[in-house]
C-alpha cells in the first residue's frame, strides 16, 4: 500500500501484493467463519459419552488417543490464525473449569455459523454482535433461573459422584465410571475445605503407570514419588519416619562465584583431603543430629556421601523433583532446607509408613509416603494395558477432578444431555420477539446456534438428531421443564434429573460467555494480512 | 485471492495430513491387522521365527520368536498398529509372556469389528458388546483356574508343568524338561520376590543347549587380579563403589598450580601415598577378598597382591548388587570405620573354566537366594533367544508363586471362554449380540492359529474341539504334537492365569480404543535442521 506525504514523496505502509495475502471485508469475514467451523466440525463427533475419539501423532511419531477437547486442539498443530483463536478459547474453558472443553468449540462454531447468513442479509457484524450479547445475557438468566442444587456433604457424596461419572462418561474410562467417580470425589474431599469451599488441587497428584487394566486405577492415601532409594541395602520399609527435605547436595559447595583455589604444595594437597573428607562427615552429622530417620534431597549425593548415610542408618531418596519435593513438604510439613547448617528437629516432616514397592517383572521402583501428619494430600494411580490409555485415563481423571471441584464451590447444577442447552434456546428465542429491529434476527440466530450441542450430541448416539431434538423442545415447551434431554444412551428416559445427567452451573456459564465472546471477537475482522511465499 | 474464502479452509500446518471417519478407521484396521499377521505365524510350539536385522549393521541380526522383540525392533508409523506394539511391550513388563497372543487376539477382535463395521453396526455398539463378552469370559476365566496357594507341593509340580508350556513355543523346546527344572529351581530361591535382576543368565558360546545348568554358587563374570590366589577359603570379602584409579579432588574449582618440576614430583608422590592409605584402610578391614564396581589400577592392585588380598575390579552395577545381595556384605565408598561395615562372607571363591572363559565362582554364601544360570549353545543368536525364551519363563513363574492360579492351555480356555460367550449372547437381545458373538469367534481364531501353524487341518480340529466342549468334555484341547484332539489334562499343558488374564483385557482395552477413533492426525515430521 502505498502513501505520499507531503513533499510528495512515496512511502510503503505495507508491503507489496505480492509478498501479503490480504482478504477484506466480508471475504475476511466468511474466511474467517469458514475456519472456525471447520474445527468446530472436527470436535463435534467427540460431544456426548458415544462421541468418537482422535489419534494425534505428533512430529516425533508419537501417538495421543483422546477425546478431551483441549487435548485434541493443544496438538493438533493449529496454522490458520482463527483457528488458533479456538484453540485458545478450548484452553481458557480448560484452565476455568476444566470441562466442556469440546462443548465451547462446538457453540462458538455454531455461532458463527448462524451469523454466516445473517451477513447475507446485510446485517452489519456490529448488530449481529450486539445481538448475541444480548441472547448471552438472555440465557444466562435462564440458566440461574433453571438452576437446581445438589446436597452433599464428607460422608454422603452419592450426587458429587454422579456429576463426576457424567464427565467421565464420554471418555474411555466410561466402563469404569463408577470407580474412578468415587475415587476422584474421594480425592477431591480429602484434600477439600467445605467450611472454606476451597480445594487445594496442588495436594492431588496424579501418577500413571502402565500395567493391569485401568479399572485397576486406585487412590492411594498418601504420595507417591518414582525414584527408589540411593542405596541397594537401606531397609525398604520406615515407620513413623522424620523426614529431612534438602535442596542442596551431598557435595562440596559450588559457590556461584567464579573462583579458583590453587594447589602448589604437598601440604596445601593433603589440607584439602581432609577438608574434603570433613564436608561429607560434617553433612551426615548434622543430617543425624536433626533426628532425621528419612531424607529426601533434590540433587545427587556423592559415593562417599552415599556410604556414610547408609553407616549411619540414614534412608536417602536422591534426585527428587521440585513439585514432588513441595508436595512432600506440604503433606508432612516439612521445610524445605537450602543448607546443612540450617537443619533442625523442627523443620523435619512427619510420615507414619514410607515403603519402596516394586512392580511387575521389571526392575522398576516407587516410595510411597503414608500416614502425612500435617495436611492430607492423595495421590491417584492410575493404571492402563498401555500408555496412551493411561495418559487419556489422566486426563480424564482430571477432568473429574474439576467437576467435583466446581460442585463444591458452586453446588448449582443444571441438566446435561442438551437439557439446558434446549430450555436457552427455547427462553432466548421466546424473547426474542420482544425485541424489534435487527437484533431480533441475531437473537434468534444464537437460540438456534445454542442447540448445536444437542444435535452433535443426538447424532452421535445414533439418533436421527434434528428430530429427538425438536421432539425435545417441544416436550419442554409442553411441561415447562427444563430438566429434559437427549436419551443419549438408549434408557428409556429423558429426564435428565432421573438419569443423573448433570452439569455445573458455573461450566455451562463460561462455555456460553467465552463462547459468545469469541464469536464476536472473530465477527469484528475485516481484514486478514498474510506474508506469502513463506511457507 | 478472493477466491480463499471459497475454498475449504485449511486451518493445521503444512505437512500435517487428516484421515477422517471411513479412511480413519480403515488404516486403522489395515495398520494394526497387518501387524498381527505378521506375528502370528510365531504362534505356538510350531510357530516360525522371525529373522530380524538391524537397519543400521547388516550383520548384526537377531532370531526370534518373542513377540515383545519382534514388535519392539520394527519400526512403524501407523498409529493404531503402534498401540498394539505397547500393549505387547505392556505384557512382556507385566508378566513377561503372552506376548503375542496379546497382539494377535487384539487384530482378530479388529478384524471382526471390521466386518460388523461393513454391516453398519456403530462402533460404539461393537464396544458396548466387546465389554460385555469381556467380561463374561473374565469371570468364566477365572472361575475354571485352579488356585494352588495352599498346595505348595501340588504347585511346585504345575510350576515345571508351566515352565514346559512356556518353553515348547521356543527354541528351548528339545531340552523344555531341563529348562524348567531350571527355572523353577531359581525361582524358588528367591522365595517369593519378583525381583528377576538376582536371577544372573550368564550366556557362553560353545556347548550345545542341553549342557546349560544352573550353578549352584554365584557366578561371576570377571578376572581376578595378576598374581593374586585363585583360589580362598572362608573368604572375607568387601564389596567397594570406589574409585581406585586416583581420587578426584571434589572441592570445586581446586586446581594444582607448580612452579617446578620438583613439586609435581612431590604432589604426584603424595598422590600415590594418598591412595596406598586408602588401600590399606581397605586392608584393615581384615579381608581377603576386595571387589570394585569401579576400575582398579596397577598401583592398588599390586598392593593387594602383596597383602595377599584378591581384587576384582570392574564389577558393573548389577553385579555389585547382586554380590551384596549373596554374600552379604554392604556395599562400601568409605572406608574410615572398619567396625561398623559388615562383610560379606562366601566359603569357596574360586576361578573356573567354561569352555575357554575363565569366571569367579562363589560359593558357600550367606543368602543363596541370588543364584547363576549358566547358558551353552553353538552360537550368539542361538544363545540370545534362549536367553529370551528363559526369561519369559522366569517373569511368569515369578509371578505365579505370587498368584498361583492355575488353567489348561492348549486352546481349551480359548474355547470355554467362548462358549462361555455365546451362551450369553443367546439371552442378550439387539445388535449388541453380534458383537459378543464376534468376541467368541475371535478368541476362537487363537486355537484355531496354532493348529494352523502346525500344518493341521485347523478348522476340523478346532470344531471337532467345539463339539467335545459342548458335549461337556471341559478339559478338551488340541495336541498340537499329536495333531488330534485330546484331554489337556493327560498331556499336561498348563498356562499361568495371569498370562491369559492379560491377554484378555489388554487385548480388548486396546480394541476399544483403536475403535473409538473417528480421525487420525499426522503432524509434519520435524524439519531437519530445526532442532
Amino acid at each position: 500500500m502505498l502513501r505520499f506525504d507531503s513533499s510528495g514523496k512515496p512511502f510503503i505502509i505495507i508491503r507489496d501484493q505480492d509478498q501479503k495475502e490480504r482478504l477484506t471485508g466480508s471475504e475476511a469475514r466468511k474466511a474467517n467463519i469458514l475456519a472456525a467451523m471447520t474445527v468446530a466440525n472436527l470436535m463435534k463427533t467427540s460431544i456426548g459419552p458415544l462421541g468418537m475419539d482422535k489419534i494425534l501423532v505428533d512430529q516425533d511419531g508419537e501417538v495421543t488417543a483422546t477425546n478431551d477437547g483441549a487435548t485434541i486442539l493443544k496438538n493438533m498443530q493449529v496454522e490458520n490464525p482463527i483457528a488458533k483463536l479456538l484453540v485458545e478459547l478450548s484452553q481458557g474453558q480448560d484452565d476455568e473449569i476444566g470441562d466442556g472443553t469440546t462443548s465451547v468449540v462446538v457453540l462458538a462454531g455454531a455461532l458463527l455459523e448462524e451469523s454466516l447468513s445473517l451477513l447475507e442479509k446485510g446485517i452489519h457484524p456490529s448488530k449481529i454482535s450486539e445481538g448475541y450479547e444480548k441472547a448471552c445475557d438472555i440465557a444466562v438468566k435462564h440458566l440461574l433461573k433453571i438452576c437446581d442444587k445438589i446436597e452433599f456433604d464428607k460422608e454422603n457424596c452419592g450426587s458429587l459422584v454422579k456429576a463426576a461419572k457424567t464427565s467421565l462418561g464420554s471418555k474411555i474410562v466410561n466402563q469404569y465410571t463408577e470407580k474412578i467417580a468415587k475415587i476422584s470425589v474421594e480425592a477431591v474431599l480429602a484434600v477439600a475445605d467445605l467450611e472454606r469451599k476451597d480445594v487445594r488441587f496442588d495436594l492431588i497428584k496424579l501418577e500413571g503407570k502402565t500395567g493391569g487394566t485401568l479399572g485397576d486405577t486406585e487412590l492411594i492415601d498418601g504420595i507417591i514419588i518414582p525414584k527408589n532409594f540411593s542405596h541397594p541395602q537401606m531397609p525398604k520399609q520406615i515407620k513413623n519416619a522424620k523426614i529431612a527435605i534438602l535442596t542442596c547436595p551431598f557435595e562440596p559447595p559450588k559457590p556461584k562465584t567464579g573462583h579458583k583455589l590453587d594447589i602448589d604444595s604437598v601440604k596445601k594437597y593433603k589440607e584439602l583431603l581432609e577438608i574434603e573428607q570433613n564436608y561429607f562427615k560434617e553433612m551426615t552429622d548434622l543430617v543425624k543430629k536433626s533426628g532425621a530417620t528419612l531424607v529426601l534431597c533434590q540433587w545427587g549425593f556423592d559415593d562417599e556421601a552415599n556410604h556414610l548415610l547408609l553407616q549411619k542408618k540414614l534412608p536417602a531418596v536422591r534426585w527428587v523433583s521440585g513439585t514432588d519435593i513441595e508436595l512432600i513438604a506440604i503433606a508432612t510439613g516439612a521445610r524445605i532446607v537450602p543448607r546443612f547448617s540450617e537443619l533442625t528437629e523442627k523443620k523435619l516432616g512427619k510420615a507414619g509408613m514410607v515403603i519402596e514397592k516394586s512392580i511387575g517383572t521389571t526392575d522398576e521402583k516407587m516410595i510411597v509416603i503414608e500416614k502425612c501428619s500435617n495436611t492430607k494430600t492423595v495421590t491417584i494411580l492410575v493404571k492402563g494395558g498401555n500408555k496412551m490409555v493411561v495418559e487419556e485415563g489422566k486426563r480424564s481423571i482430571h477432568d473429574a477432578l474439576c467437576v467435583t471441584r466446581n460442585l463444591i464451590k458452586d453446588n448449582r447444577i443444571v441438566y446435561g444431555g442438551g437439557a439446558a442447552e434446549i430450555s436457552c434456546s427455547v427462553a432466548v428465542n421466546k424473547a426474542s420477539k420482544e425485541n424489534t429491529g435487527v437484533e431480533q434476527y441475531s437473537i434468534r440466530a444464537f437460540s438456534q446456534a445454542l442447540l448445536s450441542v444437542p444435535i452433535a450430541l443426538a447424532s452421535n448416539s445414533g439418533l436421527n438428531s434434528l428430530e429427538a431434538v425438536s421432539e425435545i423442545q417441544l416436550k419442554q415447551m409442553e411441561k415447562e421443564s427444563s430438566f429434559l434431554g437427549i436419551d443419549c444412551l438408549s434408557k428409556g428416559t429423558n429426564n435428565m434429573k432421573e438419569q443423573y445427567v448433570f452439569d455445573t452451573l458455573r461450566g455451562k456459564i463460561q462455555e456460553f460467555l467465552l463462547a459468545t465472546q469469541m464469536a464476536k471477537m472473530i465477527l469484528k475482522i475485516d481484514d486478514i494480512i498474510r506474508p506469502t511465499g513463506q511457507y | 485471492m478472493s477466491t480463499e474464502a471459497f475454498q475449504p479452509a485449511r486451518i493445521l500446518n503444512q505437512g500435517s495430513t487428516q484421515e477422517k471417519a471411513e479412511g480413519a478407521r480403515l488404516s486403522n484396521f489395515i495398520g494394526a491387522i497387518a501387524l498381527s499377521d505378521l506375528i502370528s505365524t510365531t504362534l505356538g510350539p510350531k510357530g516360525m521365527d522371525k529373522i530380524l536385522q538391524s537397519p543400521s549393521n547388516l550383520l548384526d541380526s537377531t532370531i526370534t520368536n518373542d513377540g515383545a522383540t519382534i514388535l519392539g525392533s520394527i519400526q512403524i508409523s501407523n498409529a493404531a498398529a503402534k498401540i498394539l506394539i505397547e500393549i505387547s511391550k505392556v505384557q512382556d513388563d507385566e508378566i513377561g509372556d503372552g506376548t503375542t497372543s496379546v497382539v494377535v487376539l487384539a487384530g482378530e477382535l479388529l478384524k471382526e469389528a471390521e466386518k460388523l463395521i461393513h454391516k453398519r453396526i456403530h462402533p460404539q455398539t461393537i464396544i458396548k458388546g466387546f465389554r460385555l463378552a469381556k467380561d463374561i469370559a473374565l469371570k468364566k476365566l477365572r472361575s475354571v483356574s485352579q488356585d494352588y496357594s495352599e498346595n505348595q507341593e501340588e504347585l511346585k509340580k504345575y510350576l515345571k508343568k508351566i515352565a514346559m508350556t512356556i518353553f515348547s513355543t521356543k527354541i528351548l523346546t528339545p531340552y523344555k524338561s531341563l529348562f524348567a527344572d531350571l527355572a523353577v529351581d531359581s525361582i524358588l530361591r528367591l522365595k517369593g520376590s519378583t525381583n528377576l535382576e538376582s536371577i544372573q543368565i550368564l550366556k557362553k558360546t560353545g556347548g550345545l543347549l542341553k549342557e546349560s545348568y544352573i550353578e549352584e554358587g554365584f557366578v561371576l563374570d570377571k578376572k581376578i587380579g595378576v598374581g593374586q590366589p585363585k583360589r580362598i577359603e572362608n573368604a572375607k570379602i568387601l564389596v567397594a563403589n570406589t574409585s581406585m584409579d586416583y581420587d578426584k579432588i571434589k572441592i570445586f574449582g581446586s586446581r594444582v598450580v607448580v612452579n617446578s618440576s620438583s613439586k609435581l614430583a612431590e604432589i604426584e608422590e603424595e598422590e600415590k601415598k594418598k591412595m596406598l592409605r586408602k588401600c590399606q584402610k581397605i586392608v584393615d578391614h581384615g579381608i581377603n577378598v576386595f571387589i570394585n564396581r569401579q576400575l582398579i589400577y596397577n598401583l592398588p592392585e599390586q598392593f593387594f597382591t602383596d597383602n595377599g588380598v584378591m581384587s576384582i575390579e570392574h564389577a558393573d552395577f548389577a553385579g555389585i548388587e547382586r554380590l551384596s545381595l549373596v554374600t552379604g556384605g554392604e556395599i562400601v565408598s568409605t572406608f574410615d570405620h572398619p567396625e561398623l561395615v559388615t562383610l560379606g562372607t562366601a566359603k569357596l571363591i574360586e576361578e573356573i573354566m567354561i569352555g575357554e572363559d575363565k569366571l569367579i565362582r562363589f560359593s558357600g554364601c550367606k543368602e543363596p537366594s541370588a543364584c547363576t544360570i549358566i547358558l551353552r549353545g553353538s552360537s550368539k543368536q542361538i544363545l540370545d533367544e534362549a536367553e529370551r525364551s528363559l526369561h519369559d519363563g522366569l517373569a511368569v513363574l515369578s509371578q505365579m508363586v505370587k498368584n498361583p492360579k492355575i488353567v489348561l492351555g492348549a486352546g481349551c480356555t480359548e474355547i470355554i471362554m467362548a462358549q462361555a460367550i455365546e451362551e450369553a449372547a443367546k439371552e442378550t437381545s439387539g445388535k449388541i449380540q453380534i458383537a459378543m458373538e464376534s468376541f467368541a469367534r475371535a478368541l476362537t481364531r487363537i486355537p484355531t492359529i496354532i493348529a494352523n501353524n502346525a500344518g493341521y487341518d485347523a478348522e476340523q480340529l478346532v470344531s471337532e474341539l467345539k463339539t467335545k466342549h459342548y458335549k461337556g468334555n471341559n478339559t478338551f484341547g488340541i495336541d498340537v504334537m499329536g495333531g488330534k484332539v485330546c484331554d489337556v489334562q493327560k498331556i499336561g499343558v498348563f498356562e499361568s492365569l495371569l498370562v491369559k488374564e492379560g491377554m484378555l483385557l489388554k487385548a480388548s482395552e486396546a480394541t476399544e480404543m483403536i475403535l473409538r477413533v473417528d480421525t487420525i492426525m499426522n503432524s509434519a515430521p520435524r524439519r531437519r535442521g530445526m532442532n
